[in-house]
């Protein structure tokens, strides 16, 4: 059969990520040191697995409410006030979901019209443009530069707004840069677009892994929490990645859409998660800040091992990444990665990976034990030295 | 515990300048806080933590649950510091339960163990009686697993 024919154009014109082939090659490799993964290294908090078992020994085993177990979303509330001063109500302003991810296909979908445009700041996580593209949107990347930390400025905000501007995607803390919005920066950008009618999905996954200072939202900011639906989740700050389990907060218009495609697409997100959840949210800050400072750790020795390599990066304020410039060796992103796997046996992701911007940087996870990070950072010495 | 102190519990061989960079302070910093560690005898020494399977070296270790009568004015002291003198003692615990110290032995053969037991450890003043366990097999010590590498199941590659 002509599959070609048969299959949706739309989906078939979505490009599959560029480095695919490098991924299956680097995943299929054996002996290999990484710093390719994008998510933590340590186990889900025991207590919050204990939870997750004693909901299976209760046979805790059926759907929940479309938008979550009511209890979940009270606790998830009152965390997000606890600890970035955000009010929203649990009846109406919150949607439990299948990971961060699927808080931003609902969010795109429930807003966005044909042929309207919404705003990326790139280099960012891969999901925002295929989902766009899918709902017959205009994904516009917005360039974000080195010399400002990777922040997304007013300025560039600007230039690219249209009277089709429907939704910009705010991506802080940023995989793949590590970069972070500080309150004055969020200041700036929310100057932008007060009094217009663009919406902001905000996804702050990262939030809890920031280095110098709390993470700030721009829904906590005046006059942004009614055009800002906010995506967290429970993968990167508790450990949960394979729990599946995020949400998004908003005004009650857009989460009741969000959830009635949710209800339709998912029905409801997995019940074991939920309940393994409420312990996380409601019991957990320690085992995050545990995290967190460890991370922090790692952090300072990467920075400063990839900095002593001549690989240069600015300091990375969030997440679990680095981004250091490969510009120096010559090669392009693609090129020093496969290079680097195939010479010294270690994996990082090429730039280029999350746009086209991203050329001549590699992204680099600092999501592992101080001994691995060393090791290696001695290959890639040694790589570095052959060139 | 700070975080200096926890870095070197996961590795003690983490260079000064490693662990100076990792905590954002001064080679000099670390280099005092750890020699203040060892002054204090907070940190007592340091060894390797060693699979024996993997050494050319004839070796058993045996751990011992003995039962002692302490001494009136020293308690169980006096006993624990007299068996501590023999370099084949690795380790000694007073605890709590059904028997009171807990000692690990080592010697080359079962034979050389068996016979510390019974000629050394059992006639001394005190010791009531003893039960010896030899250890057949080690799969984690200090945190550390013994017996397989813990493999790193995400991949290495994912966005």
């Amino acid at each position: 059969m002509d599959y070609n024919r048969l299959l949706s154009q739309k989906v078939q014109e979505i490009k599959p990520s560029g480095i695919r082939k490098f991924f299956d090659i680097a995943n299929e490799m054996t002996g290999v040191i990484s710093l390719g993964v994008g998510e933590p290294d340590f186990k889900t908090p025991w207590s919050i697995r204990e939870a997750g078992i004693e909901s299976l020994e209760k046979s805790q085993t059926w759907y929940t409410s479309n938008a979550g177990l009511m209890e979940l979303r009270r606790e998830i509330c009152h965390y997000l006030n606890r600890r970035f001063s955000l009010d929203y109500h649990p009846e109406n302003e919150v949607v439990i979901t299948v990971g961060g991810s699927e808080a931003i296909d609902l969010c795109i979908r429930a807003l966005v019209n044909e042929g309207e445009e919404v705003l990326i700041p790139e280099p960012c996580f891969v999901a925002y443009t295929p989902v766009a593209q899918l709902c017959n949107a205009v994904p516009v990347p917005i360039v974000t530069k080195a010399e400002d930390h990777f922040r997304l400025t007013a300025q560039a905000l600007k230039e690219k707004i249209t009277p089709k501007t429907k939704l910009l995607i705010l991506p802080f803390p940023n995989n793949p840069t590590g970069a972070v919005m500080r309150r004055e920066h969020l200041e700036e950008i929310a100057e932008v677009l007060r009094g217009t009618d663009i919406m902001v999905l905000s996804d702050e996954i990262y939030a809890e892994l920031t280095y110098n200072g709390n993470h700030v939202s721009i829904a906590s900011l005046d006059g942004m929490k009614e055009r800002t639906i906010l995506v967290n989740g429970f993968s990167k700050s508790y450990a949960m990645t394979g729990w599946r389990l995020g949400y998004a907060c908003g005004p009650a218009p857009v989460i009741q859409q969000m959830t009635k495609i949710h209800q339709f697409a998912i029905m409801s997100a997995p019940t074991t998660s939920q309940y393994a959840a409420i312990e996380a949210v409601k019991n957990c800050d320690d085992d995050i800040r545990r995290m967190a400072n460890e991370y922090n750790i790692r952090r300072r020795l990467i920075v400063d091992s990839f900095n002593k390599l001549g690989l240069t990066c600015f300091e990375p304020e969030g997440a679990f990444y680095i981004f250091p410039s490969i510009q120096s060796t010559g090669l392009s992103s693609e090129d020093f990665c496969e290079k680097l796997l195939y010479a010294e046996k270690v994996a990082v992701v090429p730039g280029t990976a999350f746009g086209g911007c991203g050329e001549g940087f590699i992204r680099v996870s600092y999501s592992y034990s101080p001994s691995h990070i060393i090791e290696a950072v001695k290959r890639i010495e040694h790589f570095l030295q052959t060139l | 515990m700070d975080d200096l102190f926890k870095l070197l519990m996961q590795n003690a061989r983490f260079t000064n300048e490693q662990l100076a960079v990792m905590l954002g302070i001064s080679e000099k910093e670390v280099a005092e806080q750890i020699e203040q560690y060892e002054r204090s005898g907070m940190i007592r020494g340091y060894k390797p933590v060693v699979d024996w399977e993997k050494i050319d070296t004839e070796r058993v270790v045996a751990r011992i649950e003995l039962n002692v009568l302490p001494k009136r004015d020293f308690g169980f002291d006096e006993i624990a510091k007299r068996i501590m003198m023999f370099d084949e003692v690795e380790t000694i615990y007073l605890v709590s339960g059904t028997y009171d110290l807990a000692i690990t032995v080592a010697g080359k053969t079962f034979k050389d163990v068996a016979l510390f037991v019974a000629q050394k450890l059992s006639p001394m003043d005190g010791v009531t009686s003893t039960s010896t366990s030899f250890v057949l097999r080690k799969y984690k010590e200090k945190n550390i697993i013994i017996e397989d590498e813990e493999t790193d199941v995400r991949g290495n590659a994912s966005l």
